[in-house]
């Protein structure tokens, strides 16, 4: 008892130990076990093989396209985010209920649909395909098709993100701001970014985490040519289906790994948000 | 004017004064440049979607719709989805209830795990499973022995759909949970009440629009997910296809009426699904705005 009570404060509320010990179970048996296959399986391979595996030029090529290509997906949507959040939070226009909602259309689209129209739009027959073919730009079935797939998938984070901060802002911020004479962009620019910036690095975060791994939208918009526009995802399944389960995981591996470390800054950066926040409204 | 007049003046919009407050033609123009930047990427493709689909008439549409695989491809997702989401419900409680009615050491690092799965990619939540119980994998020859199937079987996508929904629920009860704090609870055990009764009727009835949030985005998640399914799946037509499958292998084909006729009823799904969440955000908006005005009338 005196053990337990070390790591558990007391409580007269019952099930702790039941509700704790399912939850861990559960969690061991769906995510961590199988989780922790991946680094076992990658261990068979050896330091070598395992950098040989995961250097080759084509997963080279597939980190930089996966990782590139959902940076620049991450960055126009936390642009595009910070305007459409200040948009919904700070004007009236018709319809905009509708559109607040809309918003989180590639939360609840499922992927491989996302993919299909978003090809049907930009095939070089497509809607806006047609438009840009005479104009030289190729979207479908090159990395910029990439780009825009992922653009998709993360575009709801940073709007999401900083909408509540805004709505949270006190006016009188700003009324001081421009009372002492600030322009209309100074207070912008000087009062209410350093608000708004821890917010907009998590959506960034968030944006980007969900992109690189992301896989459905992206195999009908990409073409799929190694070297050119395969992604990571892809290239893990390429090579399951070759029967290299080995070279498939030690890709796995490295995404994984990378994965984790946004997650770990993902959830810092949260944890230190709500800490600055806290402090400030007690 | 009197009816304005009679409003508490709380409710009133705040006249914004001109100085904070941007040149209309500055609003109109980042108004028109948030529409265009949403059209081009979300109003564009769901309209796309939809006249695809009707492209070739409402006949070809409905027969996409009744052929054999696709009713198939529409059962199979609806047994997964039956399956993973109580699953993730049950789950979702027992972690709310560990971690926000009670203090313990390591915490943190639980939230941390519970949300790992939102950080793999989907394809690596199908390989996990496949290095399992794959046939080259740990329990490969346990499996074959015993003829049980879990790749490129039933078992398999439920699996995989369990791993790529598995925060929902637990993520929107957790703060929750935390912000209601203990006291209800404790007034219940104290009065004599065994913790199931106090989860039924005190701690559930408290979070249900919260719950009912989480059920929401886990059941659009289940029906929809493409990545970590396909790896599991196999494609074996008519036996281990979800919709989202069926879609891609239609596409595939170049038969692009019925693979956006199966498409357009998972995006009639999501729509539903904006809309439920939209009304759940707004009834529990009112319901906060009035306790708000209740605790505030009190002072």
């Amino acid at each position: 008892m005196a053990v337990l009570r070390s790591w558990k404060s007391h409580s007269v509320l019952p099930g702790f130990g039941l509700a704790l010990g399912f939850t861990i179970l559960y969690l061991s048996l769906i995510v961590l076990i199988p989780l922790s296959a991946t680094f076992i399986k990658t261990a068979e391979l050896g330091w070598g093989e395992f950098w040989t595996a995961v250097t080759t030029p084509r997963a080279l090529a597939s980190y930089r396209l996966s990782f590139g290509a959902a940076a620049i997906g991450a960055l126009l949507n936390t642009g595009f985010g910070l305007l459409t959040a200040w948009v919904l939070v700070r004007y009236t226009f018709p319809g905009k209920r509708l559109v607040d909602a809309l918003v989180d259309l590639p939360f609840a689209l499922p992927t491989a649909v996302a993919g299909i129209a978003l090809t049907a739009i930009y095939a070089p027959n497509g809607w806006l395909g047609q438009w840009l073919e005479p104009l030289g730009v190729k979207v479908a079935f090159t990395p910029l098709g990439v780009v825009i797939a992922l653009t998709f998938i993360g575009l709801p984070f940073v709007v999401r993100t900083v909408q509540p901060v805004l709505e949270d802002l006190e006016a009188e911020v700003e009324e001081a701001a421009a009372c002492l004479g600030a322009s209309r962009w100074q207070t912008f620019a000087q009062v209410l970014m350093p608000a708004l910036w821890p917010a907009l690095i998590t959506g960034f975060a968030l944006a980007f985490a969900r992109a690189v791994g992301e896989y459905g939208s992206v195999i009908f918009i990409a073409g799929n040519m190694p070297l050119i526009s395969e992604i990571s995802p892809l290239l893990i399944i390429t090579k399951l289906e070759q029967y290299d389960y080995a070279g498939a995981t030690a890709i796995a591996v490295v995404m994984l790994v990378i994965s984790f470390a946004l997650l770990l800054l993902i959830n810092g950066l949260q944890w230190w948000i709500s800490r600055r926040h806290g402090k400030r409204n007690p | 004017m009197s009816a304005v007049i009679s409003h508490p003046l709380s409710v009133l919009p705040v006249p914004a004064s001109r100085a904070t407050q941007e040149p209309a033609w500055v609003r109109w123009l980042l108004i028109s440049i948030a529409l265009g930047w949403l059209g081009l990427f979300l109003f564009i493709p769901l309209a796309a979607i939809f006249t695809e689909a009707l492209r070739k008439g409402l006949e070809v549409y409905w027969a996409s719709l009744v052929d054999p695989d696709a009713l198939s491809a529409i059962k199979l997702t609806l047994i997964a989805t039956v399956i993973a989401v109580p699953a993730n419900l049950v789950f979702g409680i027992a972690a709310a209830w560990a971690i926000a009615k009670f203090e313990f050491r390591g915490k943190q690092l639980l939230l941390t795990l519970i949300d790992l799965p939102f950080a793999v990619s989907p394809v690596i939540a199908g390989l996990i499973y496949v290095l399992l119980f794959g046939a080259q994998g740990w329990f490969g020859e346990w499996l074959q022995a015993h003829d049980v199937k879990i790749i490129f079987a039933v078992p398999g996508i439920v699996l995989a759909t369990i791993f790529v929904t598995f925060p929902f629920v637990a993520r929107e009860l957790i703060p929750l949970m935390q912000a209601q704090g203990t006291e209800e609870e404790e007034a219940a055990v104290t009065m004599g009440a065994s913790g199931w009764q106090t989860l039924w009727r005190v701690t559930l009835p408290n979070v249900k629009w919260g719950l009912l949030y989480g059920v929401i985005l886990c059941n659009a998640r289940a029906m929809g997910e493409f990545g970590a399914v396909s790896v599991v799946s196999g494609h074996i037509r008519g036996m281990t296809n979800t919709l989202p499958l069926h879609v891609e292998i239609l596409y595939n084909e170049y038969n692009f009426a019925a693979a956006f006729a199966a498409a357009s009823l998972l995006a009639g799904l999501a729509l539903v699904t904006l809309a439920l969440k939209s009304a759940v955000e707004w009834k529990t908006g009112a319901e906060l705005r009035a306790r708000n005005e209740e605790t505030s009338n009190e002072h």
